[in-house]
C-alpha cells in the first residue's frame, strides 16, 4: 500500500513535469530551440494566479484564465522581441539569449513580488481527498486535477496538432520551414501561435505545481523546469506522447527512487537514467531517428 | 630651537585630542552590517539589519561614549557577493563588521577578514566553521552542536518522544551539522531515531520523506532545517493527516511571516531559541514595540542577535578604548582582548564569549500557539 502511495505520488509530480515537458517540446518541435526562460514563465503564472486570488479576490477558474491569458501574451511577446529577431542567427546565440530571459524574468520577479516565499492558496483546487481501500490509500484533490488535466491537455494538444489549420501549419514548420514558406505558411505566426500555446500551458502548469507544492519564490521555476527538460529529452524531444510519457517515468522514477533507494540520491537516480536511456536511444523513448539529408 | 617648537606643538595637538575626548564628544563607530537582504534568506538579513539599526540608533541616542554608524551590506545570501560586500564595506571605512548572518558567506568573509584583521561578530552565523582558526570571528547565536545537542538534550529532560524522525537539508553545512550532533547526543540519551530521510535545497516533493516518518511511527519530527521546506513539510504532513510534535531549531523562526501561509499548521510547532517575543523583560518589550512601530511586524530572534550583536561591539569597543577614526586592522587585537572579558546581558539572555569566539548562554524552547510564540514550562 506504501507502494501504491508512491506510486500516485509520482505519476502526480511526473503529470506536472509533463505539462511542463510539454511546452518544451512544443518550441523545440517546431521553432528548433531550447526555450529555457519556459519554467520562469511558469513562474510568473502561478504569481499571477497567486495576486488573483489573494489581493484581487478572484475565484479560481477566473484566476486560471487570468493566469493563462497573461502567460500567452507573455509567451508572444518573449518571441517577438527576444528570439524572433534572431531567426537567422546560430543556435548558440538563440540559446544564450533564452538563458538570459530565465534571468531577466526571475529578476523581474525577485523585484516586483520580493524575495519572500509566498505561499499559495490551498484555495485553487478545492476537491475533495478521495480514500481508497478503506483509508489506506489517500489520494488528494490536487493529484487527481493534476493527472486528469495532464490526460486532457495531452488529448487536445494531439488532435489539434492532427487536425486542425494551425496544427498542420505547424507540424509542416517542424518539418522543413523553408518548404513550408514556400507553400504559403506564415512561419512567424506559427511560431508566435506556438509560443503561445506553450505558454499557456506553462500557466497551468504553473498553479497544478504550487498548488502541489506550495511554496511560491522568484526560483520557484526554475528547478522543475530542468527536469521537465530532461523529461522532454527523455521521452523524445519534439514528441508529444513523448513528452508526457517521459514527464510521468521522470516522476514516478524520482519519487520510487527515493522511497526505495536513497533520498539523498534522488536526482542522482533521475539523470543516470536519462543517461541509460540516451545512450541506448540516444533519440529518446518515442523520437524518430532524423536522417541528415546531404 | 626647531625641536622645541616642533615639541610643543605636537603637545598641543596631544593636548587638544584629550581636550576633545574630555569634552564628552562622542566617538563615531562606524559599523558594517552584512547579510542577505533579497534572495531565499532574506527574512535573516532583514531582520538582523533591523535590529542592529534599532540598536545603533539607541546607543547613539543615549549618553555613551560611541554614536554609531551602520553601513548597511546586501549579501544576498551568496558568499561571492558578499566578499565584493565586505570590500565595499571596508572602502567605506567600516571598523569592524556585524555579519554575515547566514553561515556559508561568512565562511568566506571570515577568511579575508581574518587576513586583514578585521573584527567580525556574527549574529546568526551558527556552524563551527565560521570560527575555526580565525580568533578574530565571533558569534551571538549558538553553534550548530550546540543547537543539536541542546534540542536532543531538551526532548529527553522534557519526555516529549522516544521515536524521533529527522529530515534535513543534505545540500547545507548548516542542517548536517546539527543533525550530525543530534544524532550523537539521541543515541547517548537512548531517543531513537526510527526514520531519517534528508532533501536538497530545490526539493519540492516531501511525500517521501513525511510518508518515512509517519510509516516509522515517529512521534517527534525533528527539523533542523529552514523554514521554508520547513512550512512545505507541514503541509505534506497535513494533508497526510500526520501529527507528531514538530521540533525546530533556530532556522524554523520565520515560518510565522510567509506569505498566505496558513499559520494554523504550525500550531505547536516547537523551536529552540534564544529569543522570544512575547517575553515579558523590560528589554524585549521596549524592543519589540520599537519594531513593530518601525517595521510592522513582530521582531524573531534573527533581529534580536543583530540588537544584541552591535551592543556587545559597542560594549567591546568601550573596553578596548577605541577612539575616532581608528583603523579596522589596528583595534582588531584589542577587540579580540576585549570580547572574552566582557559580559552582556541583551535580548538572548546573558551572554560572554571564550577566546574560540563562541558564546554561551542558556536556550529556552518556545511553542507555536494561535500564531505566536509561547514560552514553554522551561
Amino acid at each position: 500500500m506504501i507502494f501504491l502511495s508512491n506510486l500516485v505520488n509520482g505519476i502526480s509530480l511526473g503529470s506536472i513535469y509533463a505539462i511542463i515537458a510539454l511546452g518544451y517540446t512544443m518550441v523545440y518541435g517546431i521553432a528548433k530551440m531550447l526555450n529555457f526562460a519556459h519554467g520562469d514563465v511558469i513562474m510568473i503564472g502561478a504569481y499571477i494566479a497567486f495576486c488573483a486570488l489573494q489581493y484581487w479576490n478572484v475565484p479560481p477558474l477566473l484566476a486560471l484564465l487570468i493566469a493563462m491569458a497573461f502567460c500567452t501574451l507573455l509567451g508572444i511577446t518573449i518571441e517577438g522581441l527576444a528570439y524572433r529577431p534572431l531567426r537567422q542567427a546560430t543556435s548558440l546565440a538563440v540559446l544564450i539569449t533564452a538563458i538570459g530571459m530565465s534571468y531577466l524574468l526571475q529578476n523581474l520577479a525577485l523585484l516586483i513580488w520580493g524575495a519572500n516565499p509566498k505561499n499559495f492558496p490551498s484555495s485553487m483546487i478545492q476537491i475533495p481527498a478521495i480514500s481508497l481501500f478503506g483509508e489506506q490509500l489517500r489520494i488528494s484533490g490536487v493529484t487527481l486535477v493534476t493527472i486528469l488535466a495532464n490526460i486532457v491537455i495531452m488529448i487536445l494538444l494531439t488532435s489539434f496538432t492532427m487536425h486542425t489549420k494551425l496544427g498542420k501549419a505547424m507540424r509542416c514548420v517542424s518539418e522543413d520551414r523553408g518548404a513550408a514558406e514556400l507553400m504559403g505558411i506564415n512561419v512567424n505566426q506559427t511560431i508566435s501561435a506556438t509560443f503561445a500555446i506553450g505558454s499557456a500551458l506553462a500557466a497551468i502548469a504553473g498553479i497544478l505545481l504550487c498548488s502541489a507544492y506550495p511554496t511560491l519564490m522568484p526560483t520557484t521555476g526554475s528547478m522543475p523546469g530542468i527536469k521537465a527538460f530532461t523529461a522532454a529529452v527523455f521521452g523524445g524531444i519534439g514528441s508529444i506522447p513523448g513528452a508526457m510519457l517521459g514527464g510521468v517515468l521522470l516522476g514516478v522514477i524520482e519519487i520510487l527512487g527515493k522511497a526505495y533507494i536513497s533520498t539523498e540520491l534522488g536526482d542522482a537516480i533521475v539523470f543516470a537514467v536519462l543517461i541509460i536511456v540516451l545512450l541506448v536511444k540516444p533519440t529518446g523513448l518515442l523520437g524518430k531517428p532524423q536522417r541528415e539529408k546531404v | 630651537m626647531k625641536k622645541l617648537i616642533a615639541l610643543v606643538l605636537a603637545l598641543c595637538l596631544t593636548a587638544g585630542l584629550f581636550a576633545v575626548a574630555a569634552a564628552d564628544e562622542p566617538i563615531t563607530l562606524k559599523i558594517a552590517h552584512i547579510g542577505p537582504q533579497t534572495g531565499a534568506a532574506a527574512v535573516y538579513g532583514t531582520a538582523t539589519y533591523r535590529g542592529a539599526q534599532i540598536a545603533a540608533d539607541e546607543i547613539t541616542a543615549a549618553d555613551g561614549p560611541y554614536d554609531i554608524v551602520i553601513i548597511n551590506e546586501d549579501d544576498t545570501h551568496d558568499a561571492e557577493t558578499a566578499v565584493n560586500a565586505y570590500n565595499d564595506a571596508m572602502d567605506n571605512d567600516a571598523q569592524m563588521i556585524v555579519g554575515t548572518t547566514t553561515t556559508s558567506p561568512c565562511i568566506a568573509v571570515g577568511a579575508l577578514a581574518y587576513e586583514e584583521r578585521v573584527f567580525m561578530l556574527t549574529p546568526s552565523a551558527s556552524s563551527t566553521d565560521v570560527t575555526k582558526d580565525k580568533d578574530n570571528v565571533y558569534q551571538v547565536c549558538f553553534t550548530d552542536p550546540a543547537q543539536g545537542a541542546a534540542s536532543a538534550q531538551y526532548i529527553a529532560d522534557k519526555k516529549l518522544a522516544t521515536k524521533v524522525a529527522v529530515i534535513y537539508n543534505n545540500a547545507d553545512a548548516y542542517s548536517t551539522g546539527i543533525y550530525q550532533t543530534f544524532a550523537d547526543k539521541a543515541a547517548e540519551l537512548g531517543l531513537d531515531i526510527v526514520s531519517k530521510t534528508t532533501f536538497t535545497d530545490d526539493t519540492t516533493d516531501f511525500t517521501v520523506q513525511v510518508a518515512d516518518a509517519q510509516n516509522a511511527g515517529a512521534e517527534l519530527v525533528f527539523l533542523p532545517i529552514y523554514y521554508t521546506p520547513a512550512s512545505m513539510i507541514l503541509q505534506t504532513a497535513n494533508a497526510n493527516q500526520y501529527k507528531p510534535i514538530f521540533f525546530g531549531v533556530d532556522g524554523m523562526d520565520g515560518i510565522l511571516s510567509i506569505e498566505g501561509f496558513d499559520t494554523s499548521l504550525a500550531e505547536g510547532v516547537m523551536l529552540l531559541t534564544p529569543f522570544s517575543a512575547d517575553a515579558q523583560d523590560e528589554k524585549t518589550v521596549k524592543f519589540v514595540e520599537t519594531y513593530q512601530n518601525l517595521y510592522g511586524e513582530i521582531p524573531n530572534q534573527f533581529a534580536a542577535d543583530g540588537y544584541d550583536a552591535v551592543y556587545a561591539l559597542a560594549a567591546a569597543a568601550e573596553a578596548a578604548g577605541v577612539q575616532e577614526g581608528a583603523k579596522a586592522e589596528d583595534i582588531c587585537d584589542a577587540l579580540i582582548a576585549a570580547m572574552q572579558k566582557i559580559e552582556l546581558t541583551g535580548l538572548t539572555g546573558t551572554m560572554t564569549w571564550s577566546s574560540n569566539g563562541e558564546v554561551t548562554k542558556t536556550p529556552t524552547a518556545v511553542v507555536i500557539e494561535n500564531g505566536v510564540y509561547v514560552g514553554f514550562g522551561n
